[in-house]
């Protein structure tokens, strides 16, 4: 059984100037006070965005969970820290069940790959075992529509193709925590249908779902709790009907 | 907000949860997974390769060619401008080039290790050494390109190889050890530090003239021939020229190596336990 608890945890992304990821400036600054010397101390103050602020959040099977906020709330890194890509520096985190990322299209993609290359590599990249990949080749294929493209190199595909062929690859085995970033919702109305219909007949009441969308109808049909953030802090979390309503007196604000 | 009865049912789960692993621990689960993704990196370091050459005309022949014009063009004109016998020349230069383009590919792509991946280690958790393993596989990959021409040269100048090509094969095992702990360690500076990179290009590209690529030590006066001898990147170059050209390198060259590989992988078992964790803040 999928379960996910997050307790405290809070993240900090260092922003680097140019002088901050100089070798030899930081040598530099070693010997001189940087204080001392403005032209050198200039550029290199120790700028961090809290990008996640004493987060505490649990997650159980069976929960559809959709992450809405602001541009900048924090949404990608509360999925990152979910991927396990952002180990946080304070706070814990405890993932039971085998996580799948959709967080962006682009990995296992050379243009000149062919679709069933960057689906074996995609299947790869998410743990999944070459033969496990060939086995579940034609299904992907149909669920992509991608007929007699599958041979063709990717760099011919449309955006359309590129999303089914991402979310098909990624879903050809049941995830036990499937992690979606907003470009689900960037797809035509006909990706978003399948999207669905995959999320509630296929995938079972032991997976967890979180999704990261501005699309708040795509989250009132899919989800049934939602984490609103603000500014790196989970301000809300409950059922749906009540998080957009809070997310909207928020957006007022 | 999470009802009441939820809050009394995690607050047992917490208590109950297992203590964080230490970094070490997580640092040597990194190398295990890493390899244990061997379908993954083997398949990523061929399409490396592969991008390369990809809707050209000779395809893979590309690299194997284009080092065979270089060594073939090389021998014959130095040899000739400096008087020495090209059976003994052209080999030497073969292997000594093809061996310094596969430690010079990896020193310099190890400043890449993990710029390159940007985009995937911001999208999906993968064990840092597995970027590591796909850099060495890759060099090798191009590497057994360039060693056709070897194959080719060796056959026609006669060059008595022998059973000298399991010290050869052992040291390209050397070579592709180090290869990791340097991809590592100049992984974790270089995406931290973006100057980097350069400093590293212009060591490697004077030290290609400062060590005996192009010239034998045997050149040298006998007063400076021990000087090359100081030189770290000339005893890995011995350690696998030496037995393709059928002779054994001296002891010396053994002790150097395996020297620099222990110390390198206990400074990058340092530098990677520590800063593993940053990485993805620092890409």
């Amino acid at each position: 059984m999928a379960c996910i608890e997050l307790s405290h945890v809070s993240v900090e992304l260092p922003v680097f100037s140019a002088q901050k990821r100089s070798l030899r400036r930081a040598i530099m600054g070693l010997g001189t006070g940087l204080n001392s010397d403005s032209r050198i101390a200039e550029g290199t103050s120790d700028i961090c965005v809290r990008a996640l602020v004493d987060v505490t959040l649990n997650f159980d099977h069976g929960d559809r969970i959709g992450v809405i906020g602001a541009n900048g709330a924090g949404k990608t890194t509360l999925l990152r820290v979910l991927s396990r890509i952002y180990e946080p520096p304070r706070g814990t985190v405890q993932i039971d069940g085998r996580i799948t990322s959709l967080l962006d299209l682009s990995i296992g993609i050379h243009p000149e790959n062919t679709g069933y290359e960057t689906i074996l590599l995609r299947g790869l990249h998410l743990g999944q075992s070459a033969r496990t990949m060939r086995e579940h080749m034609d299904e992907i294929v149909d669920f992509a529509e991608l007929g007699g493209f599958i041979g063709m190199p990717v760099r011919t595909y449309s955006a359309g193709m590129y999303f089914r062929l991402a979310f098909a690859a990624a879903t050809c085995i049941e995830p036990e925590i499937l992690l979606m970033d907003e470009w689900i919702s960037a797809g035509d109305a006909h990706f978003v249908q399948k999207v669905e219909a995959r999320l509630n007949r296929f995938l079972s009441r032991s997976s967890i779902v979180v999704l990261a969308s501005h699309d708040l109808d795509l989250i009132a049909r899919i989800c049934s709790k939602v984490v609103v953030l603000q500014e790196g802090r989970a301000v809300f979390f409950g059922p749906v009907k009540e998080a957009t309503e809070r997310y909207a007196h928020l957006c007022e604000q | 907000m999470v009802s009441d009865e939820l809050v009394v049912e995690r607050h047992s789960d917490i208590a109950a949860a297992p203590p964080q692993p230490s970094q070490s621990a997580l640092a040597l689960k990194d190398l295990v997974d890493g390899f244990k993704l061997w379908p993954l990196w083997t398949r990523l370091a061929w399409s490396d390769v592969r991008q390369r050459y990809r809707r050209s005309v000779l395809g893979p022949f590309w690299l194997t060619i284009s080092m065979g014009v270089l060594v073939g063009t090389l021998g014959f004109i130095y040899s000739g401008l400096f008087r020495i016998d090209v059976a003994n020349y052209l080999p030497y230069l073969t292997a000594g080039f093809i061996v310094w383009g596969l430690i010079a590919s990896l020193i310099n792509e190890s400043c890449q290790t993990f710029t390159a991946g940007e985009q995937t280690i911001r999208q999906i958790a993968l064990p840092y050494s597995m970027y590591a393993f796909r850099l060495v596989t890759n060099a090798y990959i191009i590497t057994a390109h360039h060693l056709v021409i070897f194959v080719i040269v060796a056959v026609a100048f006669r060059v008595p190889v022998g059973a000298s090509l399991l010290l050869a094969l052992l040291g390209f095992g050397l070579i592709a050890l180090n290869g990791m702990w340097i991809a590592l360690l100049l992984g974790v500076i270089c995406a931290r530090f973006r100057d980097v990179p350069q400093i590293v290009a212009s060591i490697l590209h004077l030290s290609l003239f400062l060590t005996p690529v192009f010239w034998m030590p045997e050149q040298l006066p006998s007063d400076r021939a021990a000087l090359v001898r100081l030189n770290p990147l000339h005893h890995f170059l011995e350690l696998v020229r030496m037995p393709l050209l059928g002779t054994t390198p001296p002891s010396s060259t053994w002790l150097v190596v395996l020297g620099i590989t222990v110390g390198g992988i206990i400074v990058t078992s340092l530098v990677f336990v520590r800063c593993r964790r940053r990485i993805a803040y620092w890409i």
